[in-house]
């Protein structure tokens, strides 16, 4: 808590330089107004055209509250202009796509971890495969999972953030389960233990605290993921495909409503999955 | 179905040949695995594409992706130049060196260090890519918008790293520049700074692959009849499937390449780094 004055005051900065931008970027348009109606603006008239647009270069801080607010709770949770049903399709493929990554990360680091080969043969395409721009891919998965019959929009989403979120897993978990130091590797073969038994009562556990400072890596690397899927692919559902009609539409409120939304659930998933590695490292008292 | 048996033949052979290669412990060896591994998945792709006779539409064989690269070179580069020179490199280092400097003057501050760290932190984390729409509203459909797009997003993950690594100096060093003499400036440039290079590259090298998505996501929200992002979308409601492989072989020998040139760099300049010591 010794840093929550600091963090506010940057907040606060933060939002005085939005409303000072939204004045300045807003004014052109405000000011042509008034010159067609022939009328004079003094600077508080300025202030206040600046801060109602339908239509606004930056959207002020208290219109994307109120667009959100009204996003959230003035329809009903089912109806498609419901910012919580959009989350919640987002949602829906993030997770998806969390898990398969976990999956497959913690599939592979084990693979890596038990064989050379496997260990020199795909670690540099993994890592190659993080610098290739994942959004080139996504048009193509989507095409590619309709043509074999996959009409549903979440599985190419969730390929999307899997591929995504398995990266950071893989790294951890190769380094979790390297952690056993020889000394401790030595003594399991003391014991005459075999290669499944090091793995279940020494790897794996060693692991683990490195696989959950992964999650949260991982869960915003699969929002990213189901965000940038909804974009190129034409969806209509989802936060993503939100911010691609209120660009498309002309009605930029939704977009920056949208765009706030997703912080928003990125906010609620980080803290939700740093709280689960919290508990999880008070567990195997490693909590500092 | 003969081409399909062929295919996992050559696996099994590639495979066996991979484990006896990385018992050896060679050092060739630590280039030929991961070589053999693509070249195996190239050629079980072509074959297994031709023995099942997978629709073009679906998935084309690696020769035809290559055919139709060959033969539209001259669209690709125009693509590169302006996806990649214009927008992702323009953005990028004008990003990144805002970032720097900003971290710079947030330094001097503990207060401002202090709660810009969670800030930026939290906002490295997410979707950023959001702003394109924003972005391609205030500067138009041409490259200038991408550019701020990359801007924005490698920003913040810059900025947390750049922080992060000015303060990397523990206060032994910091003691011994003061004894010198040493002027704030000169401490900045004689020490913490390098100091901070580390860190500095760790936020250029995640920038890097942020600055491609960026620029191509950008050109989904409006661009000129020109960028891999258009020709992607556009290529995709032709079903020109093997344009579209081309340019995402494009973008990877971009993404890998700029990457690998900012880890090369990064060696030259952190050579005395114990991450980059006794890696010949």
């Amino acid at each position: 808590m010794r840093n929550a004055l600091p963090v506010l005051t940057v907040v606060g900065v933060i939002i005085v330089i939005w409303y000072i931008a939204a004045i300045w970027m807003n004014s052109t348009w405000a000011l042509q107004m008034a010159e067609r109606l022939g009328r004079e603006m003094g600077f508080t008239d300025l202030v206040v055209a600046t801060m109602t647009q339908d239509r606004p270069l930056v959207a002020a801080p208290h219109q994307v509250v109120v667009a959100l607010w009204d996003g959230v709770f003035g329809h009903a949770v089912t109806s498609k202009r419901s910012f919580v049903y959009h989350g919640f399709v987002t949602l829906e493929a993030t997770l998806w796509g969390f898990a398969l990554g976990i999956v497959i990360g913690v599939g592979l680091a084990i693979a890596i971890v038990h064989s050379r080969a496997v260990d020199m043969s795909v670690m540099p395409w993994a890592v190659i495969s993080q610098t290739v721009p994942i959004v080139a891919l996504a048009p193509m998965i989507v095409v590619v999972a309709n043509a074999v019959g996959v009409e549903d929009r979440l599985l190419p989403k969730a390929i999307i953030s899997a591929y995504l979120s398995f990266f950071p897993v893989l790294v951890s978990m190769v380094s979790g389960l390297r952690a056993p130091n020889q000394m401790q590797l030595d003594l399991l073969k003391t014991y005459g233990a075999n290669r499944s038994q090091v793995f279940w009562k020494l790897r794996l556990p060693a692991s683990l605290p490195y696989f959950f400072a992964s999650l949260k890596v991982a869960i915003a690397a699969s929002l990213i993921g189901a965000i940038v899927g909804e974009l190129p692919t034409g969806a209509i559902n989802g936060l993503g495909a939100r911010m691609l009609i209120g660009s498309q539409f002309g009605q930029p409120l939704i977009m920056w409503a949208a765009l706030f939304g997703a912080a928003i659930l990125a906010g609620i998933l980080i803290i939700v999955v740093g709280a689960i590695q919290r508990a999880a490292d008070r567990r195997m008292g490693v909590a500092r | 179905m003969t081409l399909v048996i062929l295919a996992l033949l050559i696996w099994l052979v590639a495979w066996w040949a991979n484990v006896r290669l990385a018992e050896t412990g060679a050092r060739a060896a630590r280039y030929a695995v991961p070589v053999i591994f693509g070249l195996t998945i190239l050629v079980m792709w072509e074959l297994i594409v031709r023995g099942l006779e997978v629709s073009p539409v679906i998935l084309p064989a690696p020769t035809a992706i290559a055919d139709r690269f060959a033969a539209s070179l001259g669209t690709l580069w125009i693509d590169f130049v302006q996806t990649v020179v214009k927008g992702a490199f323009t953005g990028y280092a004008m990003g990144c060196s805002a970032a720097v400097l900003a971290a710079i003057i947030i330094d001097r501050s503990p207060f401002l260090t202090r709660g810009l760290l969670p800030v930026g932190n939290f906002v490295a984390a997410l979707p950023i890519i959001g702003v394109a729409p924003i972005m391609v509203m205030w500067f138009g459909f041409d490259w200038q918008s991408k550019a701020a797009v990359v801007v924005v997003m490698v920003f913040f993950p810059m900025l947390v790293n750049t922080v992060a690594g000015l303060r990397d100096t523990d206060s032994m060093q910091r003691d011994l520049m003061r004894t010198y003499g040493a002027s704030y400036w000169q401490t900045l440039l004689k020490l913490r700074l390098p100091a901070a290079m580390p860190f500095i590259f760790n936020g250029l090298k995640i920038a890097t692959t942020l600055a491609l998505i960026g620029a191509i996501v950008a050109e989904f929200f409006g661009s000129p009849i020109k960028g891999m992002g258009f020709r992607i979308s556009t290529s995709v409601g032709q079903l020109a499937i093997d344009m579209v492989w081309a340019e995402i072989v494009v973008a990877a020998i971009v993404g890998s390449g700029f990457y690998g040139g900012v880890a090369l760099l990064e060696k030259a300049v952190t050579f005395w780094h114990p991450s980059q010591r006794g890696r010949a």
